[in-house]
């Protein structure tokens, strides 16, 4: 069994986002691999463990910093990665789905495909489906299960009430993971001394001729959200506080 | 003035309330409203969306089989009516199920799309979203035609429009065979079942929230507010709630009028879920939490003091 998963290089959230210019940012802040990423790179290796045989391998879009991306993927149990090199710091959906599909189908012949459901720096909760449309393969996100039978897969999605939609879908596949499918493990030092020594093939991006999958959205501009006036800090003790918080909901009409 | 398709979110046979900031956004600069059925009864929905100004009501069906079942085809015969009405957008609620039918539609277009937009300008086709989790908004052209949009539930404020709306419908020659998957069935969660993300007012509690009888002081606040409860990262980490409650960044994000943080740090992380809030209240016994930086109104002390005190303020005139 052969199974990709699609890793993002990205900013941590917690760090601070300085911007640079009308559409960068200062690159130089801490990245990591994309959390929602994460968890289907573990569940990716738990497969194949359970299986005792099979291979992932971890495909990125990015620049070259992009490699410390797939080496913790690699040191989570992955065997070996792809880096699809681009110089942009924002790439089209249309046009880093299309890449994928390209550098997997040069690769081998994927059983399964994994990826986040989202990115956590463009947050754009598509990719999954346009790798999914370029493969020709059905797709299914925000899945907290993935039960794999001979020819079919079937997934759980969490629905925002906390219902679960069960859904089958015909193999091979794509799916959007997301927290609660697995938790993934902490690398230990002798497999991030492993994945030192792992492959990590390169091809750029413009050899892969991308650019008609282009969808035509555009990042215009990049602004800092506007910041809240400084808090009312309420006095007195607890019931005095919580008065006077009513008081002042009511007044300006939020309550 | 152009034709823009909103495809609405039924549940359970009902319109949900998100989308009508959606079609007012829609109808914006006179554009002409379509709205989508593609389940539910179009006739009964009349009575949720002909207030908001919706015209045409299309009944998407493919006779062969049950689009509520295969999202796929589903997809396709939604692509097969943009065409044949020739709609110049798509826009929808920004929920897990409309995200997922515009992700669909816009694959098979290669159309340009943002989802969980905060704002559009459907004359200049730009619209807002949150990157880094809220750190930034960044302003996307969408520079394609058809192009597809999902706002942020309560993001756009529904304005009413009365009018008249009349049903046609759509068939699409599909069927099962075509589909790659299937919904096999819908598994309700055990116990209440819970929906933050369209409520007005939401309560949240983080840490110091750690068993049953602290989290029903937070409930029985909630009944008195008419609020929504959520919960940290950390409360359902430790098992206190359901992944359901969870506001963040691998929770939801929440949009409320009003919202309050009890036992909340304000974390990047979790501040990335509900910082759309029109008016934010932080309840913390740390008077160096975040969250005081971030806030509108901030109370130190106990929170075990002040929020059966926000109750009982609540409570009476």
């Amino acid at each position: 069994m052969r199974i990709y998963v699609c890793v993002k290089h990205v900013p941590d959230t917690g760090a601070y986002i300085a911007l640079t210019g009308k559409t960068s940012y200062d690159e130089s802040v801490k990245f990591v691999i994309n959390p929602f990423d994460e968890y289907g790179v573990e569940q990716a290796v738990r497969t194949v463990e359970q299986r005792g045989e099979g291979e992932v391998v971890i495909v990125t879009v990015g620049k070259d910093a992009a490699e410390a991306a797939i080496r913790s993927a690699l040191a989570l149990g992955a065997h070996r990665g792809i880096l699809v090199r681009t110089g942009q710091a924002f790439l089209d959906s249309g046009q880093t789905s299309r890449a994928l599909q390209k550098a997997i189908e040069m690769d081998g012949r994927p059983d399964l495909v994994l990826m986040g459901r989202q990115s956590a720096d463009v947050e754009g909760m598509q990719t999954p489906y346009r790798l999914a449309a370029a493969l020709g393969m059905p797709v299914a996100t925000n899945v907290v299960s993935i039960d794999i039978r001979k020819d079919r897969a079937i997934v759980e999605r969490e629905m925002e009430d906390g219902s679960r939609e069960v859904m089958e879908m015909t193999m091979p596949c794509v799916v959007g993971t997301t927290k609660g499918i697995n938790e993934p493990r902490s690398p230990r030092l002798v497999e991030m001394i492993k994945a030192k020594n792992k492959e990590i093939r390169r091809i750029d991006i413009t050899d892969l001729s991308v650019e008609d999958s282009a969808t035509g959205a555009e990042l215009v501009e990049l602004t800092r959200p506007p910041e809240r006036s400084r808090a009312v800090m309420l006095q007195g003790d607890p019931q005095e506080m919580a008065v006077e918080l009513v008081r002042q909901l009511r007044q300006s009409r939020v309550l | 003035m152009a034709r823009i398709g909103v495809c609405i979110e039924v549940e359970e046979g009902v319109a949900r309330d998100a989308n009508r900031g959606v079609i007012t956004a829609a109808a914006e600069g006179g554009n002409e409203v379509y709205a989508l059925v593609s389940s539910g009864d179009p006739a009964a929905l009349r009575g949720a969306l002909e207030p908001y100004g919706v015209r045409t009501i299309i009944r998407v069906v493919a006779p062969a089989t049950d689009l509520a079942k295969h999202p796929d085809l589903e997809a396709q015969a939604l692509v097969n009516a943009l065409r044949s009405y020739d709609l110049r957008g798509l826009m929808a609620p920004g929920t897990i199920q409309s995200n997922d039918r515009l992700a669909r539609i816009a694959a098979l277009l290669q159309a340009p799309l943002a989802l969980d937009c905060m704002a559009i300008d459907v004359s200049r086709l730009v619209v807002m979203k949150s990157y880094f989790a809220g750190r930034s908004l960044a302003s996307i052209r969408l520079g394609g035609t058809p192009w597809l949009c999902s706002l942020r539930p309560n993001a756009v404020e529904a304005r009413l429009a009365p009018a008249q709306a009349s049903v046609e419908t759509f068939e699409a020659a599909l069927r099962s065979e075509d589909s790659q998957m299937e919904i096999l069935e819908t598994r309700k969660s055990a116990g209440k079942s819970v929906n933050i993300t369209e409520a007005m007012i939401v309560i949240t509690g983080g840490r110091p929230f750690d068993s049953e009888e602290k989290f029903r002081l937070l409930h029985e606040c909630a009944e008195a507010l008419g609020a929504a409860v959520g919960a940290s990262r950390a409360v359902v980490d430790a098992g206190h709630a359901p992944h359901a409650m969870q506001i963040g960044q691998t929770g939801k994000t929440v949009s409320p009028r009003l919202y309050i943080g009890c036992g909340i740090s304000g974390s990047v992380q979790h501040y990335a879920g509900m910082k759309g809030s029109q008016v934010i209240v932080g309840i913390n016994a740390d008077k160096d939490a975040p969250i005081f930086q971030k806030c509108d109104y901030g109370l130190v002390g106990d929170l075990f003091q002040i929020v059966p005190a926000l109750t009982a303020a609540l409570k009476s005139r």
